[in-house]
Protein backbone atom coordinates (compact mmCIF):
# COMPACT_ATOMS: atom_id res chain seq x y z
CA UNK A 1 0.00 0.00 0.00
CA UNK A 2 1.62 2.95 -1.00
CA UNK A 3 1.45 6.32 1.38
CA UNK A 4 -1.30 8.85 0.54
CA UNK A 5 1.38 11.57 1.01
CA UNK A 6 2.07 14.55 -0.81
CA UNK A 7 5.66 14.62 -2.34
CA UNK A 8 6.89 17.65 -0.55
CA UNK A 9 5.19 16.04 2.76
CA UNK A 10 7.19 12.92 1.83
CA UNK A 11 10.57 15.06 1.30
CA UNK A 12 10.19 16.50 4.74
CA UNK A 13 9.80 13.39 6.55
CA UNK A 14 12.54 11.92 4.99
CA UNK A 15 14.93 14.46 6.18
CA UNK A 16 13.63 14.75 9.07
CA UNK A 17 14.20 11.26 10.16
CA UNK A 18 17.64 11.28 8.49
CA UNK A 19 18.92 14.21 10.70
CA UNK A 20 17.64 12.27 13.79
CA UNK A 21 19.10 8.87 12.05
CA UNK A 22 22.71 10.17 11.64
CA UNK A 23 22.71 12.64 14.63
CA UNK A 24 21.37 9.76 17.00
CA UNK A 25 23.87 7.32 15.43
CA UNK A 26 27.09 9.73 16.10
CA UNK A 27 25.96 10.57 19.56
CA UNK A 28 25.95 6.16 19.82
CA UNK A 29 29.59 6.21 18.76
CA UNK A 30 30.84 9.01 20.47
CA UNK A 31 29.03 9.52 23.87
CA UNK A 32 31.41 9.37 26.83
CA UNK A 33 28.59 7.39 29.03
CA UNK A 34 27.74 4.11 27.31
CA UNK A 35 24.25 4.22 28.54
CA UNK A 36 23.59 7.38 27.27
CA UNK A 37 24.62 5.59 24.12
CA UNK A 38 22.50 2.91 24.26
CA UNK A 39 19.76 5.59 24.92
CA UNK A 40 20.54 7.10 21.87
CA UNK A 41 20.38 4.14 19.63
CA UNK A 42 16.56 3.30 21.03
CA UNK A 43 15.98 6.89 18.98
CA UNK A 44 18.31 5.58 16.14
CA UNK A 45 16.05 2.23 15.54
CA UNK A 46 12.80 4.20 16.08
CA UNK A 47 13.64 6.65 13.12
CA UNK A 48 14.61 3.80 10.91
CA UNK A 49 11.44 2.92 11.61
CA UNK A 50 10.01 5.35 10.29
CA UNK A 51 12.06 5.34 7.37
CA UNK A 52 10.68 2.06 7.23
CA UNK A 53 6.77 3.32 6.71
CA UNK A 54 7.81 5.83 4.15
CA UNK A 55 9.34 2.96 1.78
CA UNK A 56 5.74 1.60 2.51
CA UNK A 57 7.45 -1.45 4.29
CA UNK A 58 4.79 -1.55 7.42
CA UNK A 59 5.53 -4.97 8.91
CA UNK A 60 9.08 -4.85 8.74
CA UNK A 61 8.65 -1.58 10.87
CA UNK A 62 6.32 -3.15 13.44
CA UNK A 63 9.32 -5.94 13.76
CA UNK A 64 12.11 -3.63 13.51
CA UNK A 65 10.07 -1.48 16.59
CA UNK A 66 9.43 -5.03 18.86
CA UNK A 67 12.68 -6.60 17.69
CA UNK A 68 15.55 -3.99 17.85
CA UNK A 69 13.68 -0.88 20.36
CA UNK A 70 11.71 -4.01 22.53
CA UNK A 71 14.31 -6.81 22.87
CA UNK A 72 18.26 -5.51 21.26
CA UNK A 73 18.32 -2.75 23.40
CA UNK A 74 17.18 -4.38 26.85
CA UNK A 75 19.80 -6.87 25.92
CA UNK A 76 22.07 -3.88 25.59
CA UNK A 77 21.24 -2.07 28.93
CA UNK A 78 20.84 -5.45 31.27
CA UNK A 79 24.50 -5.76 29.93
CA UNK A 80 25.80 -2.59 30.66
CA UNK A 81 24.66 -3.21 33.91
CA UNK A 82 25.68 -5.87 34.66
CA UNK A 83 28.91 -4.50 34.24
CA UNK A 84 28.52 -1.63 36.30
CA UNK A 85 31.59 0.44 36.75
CA UNK A 86 32.41 0.62 32.90
CA UNK A 87 29.61 3.66 32.75
CA UNK A 88 32.06 5.63 35.01
CA UNK A 89 32.94 8.60 32.66
CA UNK A 90 36.41 8.59 34.08
CA UNK A 91 37.08 4.96 32.03
CA UNK A 92 38.68 6.34 28.49
CA UNK A 93 35.74 5.37 25.74
CA UNK A 94 37.89 5.65 22.90
CA UNK A 95 41.39 4.07 21.52
CA UNK A 96 43.70 6.10 19.75
CA UNK A 97 42.94 5.12 16.38
CA UNK A 98 40.51 8.46 16.17
CA UNK A 99 42.24 10.42 13.46
CA UNK A 100 43.07 7.52 10.85
CA UNK A 101 39.38 6.16 11.57
CA UNK A 102 38.03 9.89 10.51
CA UNK A 103 39.95 9.49 7.32
CA UNK A 104 39.52 6.18 6.28
CA UNK A 105 35.48 6.42 7.06
CA UNK A 106 35.52 10.14 4.98
CA UNK A 107 37.42 7.74 2.06
CA UNK A 108 34.84 5.37 2.58
CA UNK A 109 31.74 7.35 2.49
CA UNK A 110 33.23 9.52 -0.51
CA UNK A 111 34.12 6.78 -2.71
CA UNK A 112 30.42 5.03 -1.99
CA UNK A 113 28.40 8.08 -2.44
CA UNK A 114 30.51 8.64 -5.78
CA UNK A 115 29.58 5.18 -7.00
CA UNK A 116 26.16 5.54 -6.16
CA UNK A 117 25.56 8.63 -8.03
CA UNK A 118 27.62 7.33 -11.08
CA UNK A 119 25.24 3.77 -11.10
CA UNK A 120 22.35 3.93 -13.25
CA UNK A 121 19.41 1.44 -11.10
CA UNK A 122 16.83 -0.25 -13.20
CA UNK A 123 14.03 1.73 -11.64
CA UNK A 124 10.54 -0.07 -11.45
CA UNK A 125 7.73 1.86 -12.21
CA UNK A 126 5.58 -0.12 -10.27
CA UNK A 127 4.02 0.82 -6.64
CA UNK A 128 4.12 -1.80 -3.80
CA UNK A 129 0.31 -3.10 -4.27
CA UNK A 130 -2.16 -4.24 -1.86
CA UNK A 131 -0.35 -4.98 1.94
CA UNK A 132 3.05 -5.79 1.98
CA UNK A 133 2.14 -7.83 5.06
CA UNK A 134 -0.20 -10.74 3.67
CA UNK A 135 2.49 -10.85 0.61
CA UNK A 136 5.55 -11.65 3.45
CA UNK A 137 3.41 -13.92 5.05
CA UNK A 138 2.29 -15.85 2.33
CA UNK A 139 5.97 -15.86 0.77
CA UNK A 140 7.34 -16.64 4.31
CA UNK A 141 5.74 -19.90 4.28
CA UNK A 142 5.72 -21.14 1.01
CA UNK A 143 8.74 -19.79 -1.00
CA UNK A 144 10.87 -19.30 2.18
CA UNK A 145 9.69 -22.04 4.54
CA UNK A 146 12.48 -23.67 4.85
CA UNK A 147 15.14 -20.33 5.41
CA UNK A 148 12.32 -19.84 7.99
CA UNK A 149 12.59 -22.84 9.91
CA UNK A 150 16.30 -22.87 10.04
CA UNK A 151 16.34 -19.48 11.14
CA UNK A 152 14.00 -20.43 13.79
CA UNK A 153 16.70 -23.18 14.73
CA UNK A 154 19.63 -20.84 14.59
CA UNK A 155 17.97 -18.64 16.77
CA UNK A 156 17.04 -21.11 19.54
CA UNK A 157 20.40 -22.92 19.36
CA UNK A 158 22.00 -18.92 19.61
CA UNK A 159 19.49 -18.19 22.60
CA UNK A 160 20.60 -21.66 24.27
CA UNK A 161 24.60 -20.77 23.53
CA UNK A 162 24.02 -17.82 25.36
CA UNK A 163 22.88 -18.81 28.46
CA UNK A 164 25.20 -21.99 28.78
CA UNK A 165 27.83 -19.52 28.32
CA UNK A 166 26.85 -16.94 30.46
CA UNK A 167 25.89 -19.64 33.04
CA UNK A 168 27.96 -19.64 36.67
CA UNK A 169 29.89 -23.05 37.27
CA UNK B 1 10.79 13.74 -5.15
CA UNK B 2 12.42 11.33 -3.29
CA UNK B 3 14.53 8.56 -5.44
CA UNK B 4 16.51 5.42 -4.33
CA UNK B 5 19.58 7.79 -4.19
CA UNK B 6 18.50 9.67 -1.11
CA UNK B 7 18.07 5.99 0.48
CA UNK B 8 21.08 4.95 -0.44
CA UNK B 9 22.88 7.71 0.49
CA UNK B 10 21.53 7.61 4.08
CA UNK B 11 22.16 3.84 4.49
CA UNK B 12 26.16 4.64 3.34
CA UNK B 13 26.34 7.66 6.08
CA UNK B 14 24.94 5.42 8.66
CA UNK B 15 27.15 2.08 7.46
CA UNK B 16 30.15 4.89 7.84
CA UNK B 17 29.38 6.15 11.40
CA UNK B 18 28.97 2.19 12.37
CA UNK B 19 32.29 1.74 10.80
CA UNK B 20 33.74 4.46 13.11
CA UNK B 21 32.40 3.23 15.96
CA UNK B 22 33.61 -0.02 15.38
CA UNK B 23 37.05 1.29 15.00
CA UNK B 24 37.06 3.51 17.78
CA UNK B 25 34.96 1.89 20.40
CA UNK B 26 37.38 0.67 23.37
CA UNK B 27 34.40 -0.53 25.38
CA UNK B 28 33.03 -3.97 23.42
CA UNK B 29 29.23 -3.01 24.43
CA UNK B 30 29.87 0.12 22.43
CA UNK B 31 31.02 -2.23 19.46
CA UNK B 32 28.27 -4.20 19.69
CA UNK B 33 26.21 -1.72 19.39
CA UNK B 34 27.83 0.25 16.23
CA UNK B 35 27.69 -3.22 14.76
CA UNK B 36 23.74 -2.84 15.66
CA UNK B 37 24.08 0.61 13.41
CA UNK B 38 25.96 -1.15 10.71
CA UNK B 39 22.97 -3.93 10.50
CA UNK B 40 20.22 -1.03 10.20
CA UNK B 41 22.50 0.96 7.41
CA UNK B 42 21.43 -2.73 5.85
CA UNK B 43 18.00 -2.96 6.09
CA UNK B 44 17.40 0.29 5.08
CA UNK B 45 19.56 -0.86 2.11
CA UNK B 46 17.33 -3.82 1.20
CA UNK B 47 14.01 -2.08 2.14
CA UNK B 48 14.91 0.45 -0.59
CA UNK B 49 15.60 -1.65 -3.30
CA UNK B 50 12.50 -3.66 -2.29
CA UNK B 51 10.56 -0.89 -3.09
CA UNK B 52 12.30 0.39 -5.94
CA UNK B 53 13.76 -1.95 -8.08
CA UNK B 54 11.47 -5.14 -7.74
CA UNK B 55 7.95 -3.89 -5.96
CA UNK B 56 6.24 -7.06 -6.82
CA UNK B 57 8.13 -9.55 -4.98
CA UNK B 58 8.77 -8.09 -1.77
CA UNK B 59 12.43 -10.13 -1.46
CA UNK B 60 14.28 -7.50 0.72
CA UNK B 61 11.65 -6.77 2.89
CA UNK B 62 11.72 -10.77 3.44
CA UNK B 63 15.53 -10.70 3.99
CA UNK B 64 15.52 -7.84 6.11
CA UNK B 65 13.30 -10.12 8.42
CA UNK B 66 16.05 -12.94 8.57
CA UNK B 67 19.00 -10.13 8.69
CA UNK B 68 16.91 -8.64 12.14
CA UNK B 69 16.22 -12.65 13.17
CA UNK B 70 20.03 -13.18 12.85
CA UNK B 71 20.55 -9.70 14.41
CA UNK B 72 18.87 -10.82 17.92
CA UNK B 73 20.72 -14.14 18.03
CA UNK B 74 23.94 -11.99 17.55
CA UNK B 75 23.30 -9.56 20.14
CA UNK B 76 22.38 -12.46 22.71
CA UNK B 77 25.98 -15.07 22.19
CA UNK B 78 28.03 -11.51 22.21
CA UNK B 79 26.59 -10.40 25.00
CA UNK B 80 26.64 -13.59 26.61
CA UNK B 81 30.54 -13.59 26.23
CA UNK B 82 30.71 -9.98 26.81
CA UNK B 83 30.01 -10.91 30.39
CA UNK B 84 31.87 -13.58 31.11
CA UNK B 85 35.06 -11.45 30.01
CA UNK B 86 33.79 -8.67 32.49
CA UNK B 87 33.49 -12.11 35.28
CA UNK B 88 37.36 -12.70 34.23
CA UNK B 89 38.91 -9.45 33.84
CA UNK B 90 36.36 -6.95 35.85
CA UNK B 91 35.92 -4.87 32.52
CA UNK B 92 35.60 -5.13 28.91
CA UNK B 93 37.99 -2.89 26.91
CA UNK B 94 39.05 -4.89 24.00
CA UNK B 95 42.57 -3.48 23.83
CA UNK B 96 43.37 -5.53 27.42
CA UNK B 97 41.63 -8.18 25.90
CA UNK B 98 44.39 -10.65 24.56
CA UNK B 99 44.88 -14.18 26.03
CA UNK B 100 45.15 -15.64 23.14
CA UNK B 101 47.56 -13.47 21.62
CA UNK B 102 51.41 -14.29 22.63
Amino acid sequence: MELSLENGTQTAIFYILSGLIVGSAFMVVSLKNIFHSALFLVLCFFSVAGIYILLSAEFVAAVQVLIYVGAITVLLIFAIMLTAQLYSPSIRQSNEQVIPGLIIVGALLIVTLSVLRRTSWRISTQGIEGQSTVSIGKSLLTTYVLPFEVVSLVLIAALIGAIIIARKE
Amino acid sequence: MLTLYHYLSLSALLFCIGIFGVLTRRNAIGILMAIELLFNAVNINFVAFARFINPQGLTGQVFTIFIITVAAAEAAVGLAIIILIYRQHKGVEVDKVNIMKW
